[in-house]
């Protein structure tokens, strides 16, 4: 903490011509940034963020994150790959009649070892199956998309510093596109949290 | 890092109102990730890797050959005969899902039961899931006959206009396997990604950088996106719990939904899945062993942690010798003849040597964890885990072949003897999950970067270290970590 320092990442000359992207500040330990988090969301900042090289106990509520809705949209796509199952099952093996699925297709009513062509409880565990399949494609994929990603790049990869968040580092990053983005007062909002260093990122 | 010496701190024991520590002898997050990174970082491997690889490679080649040989020729290349219809395939299938179920249970159920040991071994039991249920999805695909229609599988519309058969536990089989293999892949991917983004960061090749930052799809550790990553974990282990439930119960559907003695029988689903645990785990012991001494990840997959999959092998194995004994019961309280005679026949007919194979690997060995010593003595487990593993294949060989051979009538009994081609697809099997895995120790972080500091004491914002010096010059552990990383 004896040496704050600030400077831009990106070599001099192209950083005068460059947008400033936002401000990365360093913090030691899981302590500092739950505690700096704190300040920061009390301070009103929307478009920021922490970085942490695995989640932190507690950092959610410090952010002040709401709860993602993710698990209702899952349960949609259980619901979904259920029915799925039910009526691909009830379509090619108890009823006669055709329909259009991209081609021209036609269900066949099966006849083994005279059981009824309802026969549902033969049909439970391809059911089961498909909704567990659905369920967990839709909830990495949503998780993936919601978060934002791929996003392979990112303005914060040119900052070296921030290596580390995925090491041993805990970073709190402020875009300049929050509306309560003043450089300097922001370096110093994040200065008084008690960042080891705050560094400005610029787009490129 | 792993030049600190593990073996004078033993975490084996309890102390009433503390947690035995998961992680040894690192101070800071830096040292997890020097020490998981290692080996990945290296120029090269040990010498056992090379030796270990050039035998899998072999056996893979054999593998290659011996499939080719079979689809041009046929399934007459087996030892199969009338009544013996499934041999090999089959309790290689059977032994190969059974050996992934361990994965599942590692990074699904005991994560919902905050199992914190977990962390240090379910990055490579998950792998190991995936490489078994590779190696598990060759057997049906390739004995199927004529490989070329295994297309028929899948409700595909064609122009025959002919549909799979939903109510066969075959077709259920196609759907829970894929289904399966499926959710296991995206588990372990969805868990690789912040360690992909270390390596990602530390690469010092331009393309380590580009490989790691593609398939590490630009995590940068953002808290909004922890929290979604975190549900969605969540989310994926309740979903793979009653999934890997279910998958070995429909494996042994295949079984119990038939007629035949031996097989019909409804013990079956919990007794597939327990033994498909006990396999599992001994398979995890096996690899665990010779990779944390090789790659030096001793002071992260603790004796502790071997202890409790010793445990674990103890509990399993015993339900499985419970499950054994009540299908003796079972065939004698039903008063069915043929019920009766197939499992005398097991226990004394033509395959009686391999019936008592089966007992002694799997019901007599894993009695001796039940003493410490032998829980925490290493090559103990090890041979021990390698008994387990023969034990469970024989126990998918007997109930498969002994109830086929002798079946109602005695005129159409026969004898299954493999050929070359069904041992040497067997043993090919287990070179294309020695490859796969191989390639994954040098390739991939081994244990789970993030979760295993996410357990230790200095991840709690509360620890007493944070709160005792504010500031980073008076902190020891930071101190030391912006030593290591000057030299």
């Amino acid at each position: 903490m004896t040496t704050l320092t600030t400077q831009t990442s990106a070599p001099s000359s192209t950083a005068t011509s460059a947008r400033l992207y936002g401000l990365v500040a360093e913090f030691e330990n899981p302590a500092q940034i739950v505690a700096a988090a704190e300040k920061i969301r009390d301070k009103g900042y929307r478009y920021w963020d922490c970085h942490t090289p695995f989640p932190v106990h507690g950092l959610d509520k410090a952010m002040g994150i709401q709860r993602t809705i993710l698990p209702v949209l899952v349960f949609v796509a259980g619901a979904a790959g259920c029915t799925t199952g039910l009526a691909l099952q009830l379509f090619t093996n108890s009823f006669n009649f055709t329909i259009w699925a991209l081609v021209w297709v036609t269900g066949y009513p099966f006849l083994i070892s005279g059981k009824p062509a309802l026969s549902i409880p033969a049909f439970v565990p391809v059911m089961f199956e498909l909704t567990i399949l659905f369920s967990a494609l839709s909830c990495v994929g949503l998780m993936f998309l919601m978060n934002g990603l791929p996003r392979l790049h990112n303005p914060l990869f040119t900052c070296d510093r921030f290596r580390r968040a995925s090491d041993d580092r805990f970073f709190i990053s402020i875009e300049a596109r929050d509306p309560r983005f003043y450089r300097s007062k922001t370096e110093a909002d994040l200065k008084a949290c008690g960042a080891a260093a705050v560094e400005a990122v610029v787009e490129d | 890092m792993s030049t600190i010496p593990a073996h004078d701190i033993d975490n084996t024991g309890d102390v009433p109102g503390k947690r035995a520590a998961l992680v040894l002898g690192h101070t800071d997050f830096h040292q997890v990730t020097n020490t998981i990174c290692r080996p990945n970082e290296t120029r090269k491997p040990p010498m056992a890797w090379y030796i270990m690889f050039g035998i899998s490679m072999l056996l893979v080649m054999n593998l290659g050959f011996v499939v080719h040989y079979l689809i041009f020729t046929g399934v007459g290349v087996w030892g199969l005969n009338n009544p013996v219809m499934w041999a090999f395939d089959i309790t290689n299938f059977v032994f190969w899902v059974g050996i992934g179920h361990a994965g599942t249970l590692i990074s699904a159920i005991l994560f919902l039961f905050r199992q914190k040991w977990r962390t240090g071994i379910n990055r490579f039991a998950e792998a190991m899931t995936i490489f078994a249920v590779i190696c598990a999805g060759l057997f049906p695909g390739i004995h199927v006959g004529r490989v070329w229609l295994a297309y028929w599988l899948f409700p595909i519309p064609n122009q025959m206009a002919m549909w799979p058969q939903f109510r066969s536990p075959l077709l259920w089989d196609v759907f829970a396997v894929s289904t399966y293999f499926t959710v296991s892949l995206l588990f372990w991917y969805v868990g690789l990604v912040p360690d992909l983004a270390t390596m990602r960061d530390r690469a010092k090749g331009k393309v380590q950088q580009m490989a790691y930052g593609l398939f590490s799809l630009g995590w940068r550790g953002s808290n909004r996106h922890w929290h979604r990553y975190e549900r969605a974990y969540l989310l994926l282990a309740a979903l793979s719990t009653p999934l890997v439930l279910s998958v070995h119960s429909v494996v042994s559907f295949d079984f119990a939904t038939s007629q035949l003695p031996g097989w019909h029988t409804t013990i079956f689903p919990p007794y597939f899945v327990a033994g498909a645990i006990f396999s599992g785990f001994a398979m995890v012991v096996t690899l665990a062993v010779p990779a944390r001494e090789l790659f030096g990840l001793k002071n992260l997959i603790t004796l502790r942690h071997l202890d409790n999959m010793n445990k674990v092998i103890l509990v399993t194995g015993c339900m499985v010798g419970y499950a054994y004994g009540m299908e003796f019961f079972i065939a004698w309280y039903s008063g069915a003849l043929y019920e009766k005679f197939a499992f005398m026949n097991r226990a004394f007919g033509q395959y009686a040597w391999a019936y008592w194979i089966m007992v002694s690997c799997n019901v007599i060995t894993p009695q001796l964890f039940w003493f410490k010593k032998v829980r925490t003595s290493i090559p103990l487990m090890f041979i021990l885990s390698l008994f387990v593993n023969v034990g469970m294949w024989f126990e998918r060989f007997v109930i498969i072949v002994t109830s086929l051979a002798n079946d109602f009538l005695p005129s159409s009994w026969d004898r299954f003897v493999p050929t070359w081609v069904d041992i040497g697809t067997m043993l090919g099997a287990f070179g294309l999950f020695g490859v796969l895995f191989l390639l994954f120790c040098r390739f991939l972080p081994m244990i789970a970067i993030a979760e295993v500091k996410g357990v230790m004491p200095q991840a709690d914002p509360h620890w007493e270290g944070w709160h005792q010096s504010h500031g980073a010059g008076s902190n020891p552990a930071a101190a030391h970590s912006a030593q290591g990383d000057n030299s």
